[in-house]
């Protein structure tokens, strides 16, 4: 698969750590939700480095939306988030992946389960969802530190209705009075705030690896068949 | 060291192969699991990939990329189902 190159068109801050920024890349035709691209950045002196990224758009254009949270040791992220300006150019490979997507072709209920910046497949999803009018049931459970982190709040917000449920899980602080203290995703969470299994939904999974393993040992648990149950891990914590 | 899902290598492996191959269902040679590669654990090690099996954690392949060439050891996958549509 050729490189192309884009260019960034807008940027938007979508948390104190995070960013969404939107590029423009000809011979782009399009991705399908929850795909990713590896993004190669390089240096002056010939250095590379190449970064996988979820793509947050889903549409046929030619333009392009990543969200980024920095990785305070990352090398790229940071790059990515505090330094790079409308007009700066990376080089793009994809879309990639035909297994982590889901298609407005899917009549069946599905699940959405993202931590942090993992929102950024699922949100492409959503949008897609939208977009077709699909009247597929969607349900989304979105974990976060505290409600600043969120990517994409208020559009998701925007976007519930008959066909999209949208649950919250703070992990550090929780909004004043809300009924559930913060912590970590548990057992009882995905029980209540969760399409049941017995329901036959197709689940993403996407987040930090251990936010990842804790969700979907959660479910095959509570009765999903693990096949039915798509994930992508980052890595990290 | 923290894994990632075979789906992460859909881009150095779209350089190999003219299809998808995190699509294709492959054999572990070893327990006999069939699934596809996407659901396999992947390891990042700084010379390439290390793919394991998601069921018994052996090794399903490994990808290392050198300056002239790419080696591609196969050897713990029994035989790949690939999607032709």
């Amino acid at each position: 698969m050729s490189w192309h190159v884009g260019t960034v068109v807008s940027t938007n801050t979508e948390s104190p750590s995070g960013r969404s920024i939107v590029f423009d890349v000809p011979g782009w035709t399009g991705n399908l939700a929850g795909q990713h691209v590896d993004v190669r950045l390089s240096a002056p002196d010939g250095y590379q480095a190449v970064r996988s990224y979820s793509i947050a758009s889903a549409d046929s254009s030619q333009r392009v939306q990543l969200a980024v949270d920095k990785l305070p040791d990352g090398e790229v992220s940071p790059y990515l988030v505090d330094d790079l300006q409308v007009g700066d150019q990376v080089e793009f490979r994809g879309p990639l992946g035909g297994w982590f997507v889901w298609k407005p072709t899917q009549a069946e209920p599905v699940q959405l389960i993202g931590g942090g910046s993992g929102i950024v497949p699922l949100m492409a999803m959503v949008r897609a969802h939208a977009a077709s009018g699909s009247s597929a049931r969607f349900r989304l459970l979105y974990s976060v530190r505290t409600a600043d982190d969120a990517f994409f709040a208020d559009e998701l917000q925007a976007l519930v209705g008959p066909a999209f449920e949208l649950d919250w899980l703070y992990t550090r602080e929780t909004p004043s009075g809300w009924p559930r203290p913060a912590g970590r995703i548990t057992r009882d969470d995905l029980t209540s705030l969760t399409i049941a299994a017995a329901d036959n939904p197709a689940v993403f999974v996407c987040g930090p690896t251990g936010f990842v393993e804790a969700v979907a040992t959660h479910l095959v648990a509570l009765g999903h068949d693990p096949v039915g149950v798509k994930t992508e891990r980052f890595g990290g914590k | 060291m923290d894994h990632v899902d075979g789906n992460a290598l859909a881009g150095p492996l779209s350089e190999l192969f003219r299809f998808d191959l995190t699509t294709a269902s492959g054999r572990c040679q070893h327990c006999g699991d069939v699934t596809v590669l996407a659901r396999a654990m992947v390891y990042l090690d700084p010379s390439g990939y290390v793919v394991r099996c998601c069921v018994c954690d052996d090794v399903l392949f490994t990808l290392v990329t050198g300056p002239e060439h790419v080696w591609l050891d196969l050897s713990g996958i029994a035989g790949l189902q690939i999607p032709t549509r």
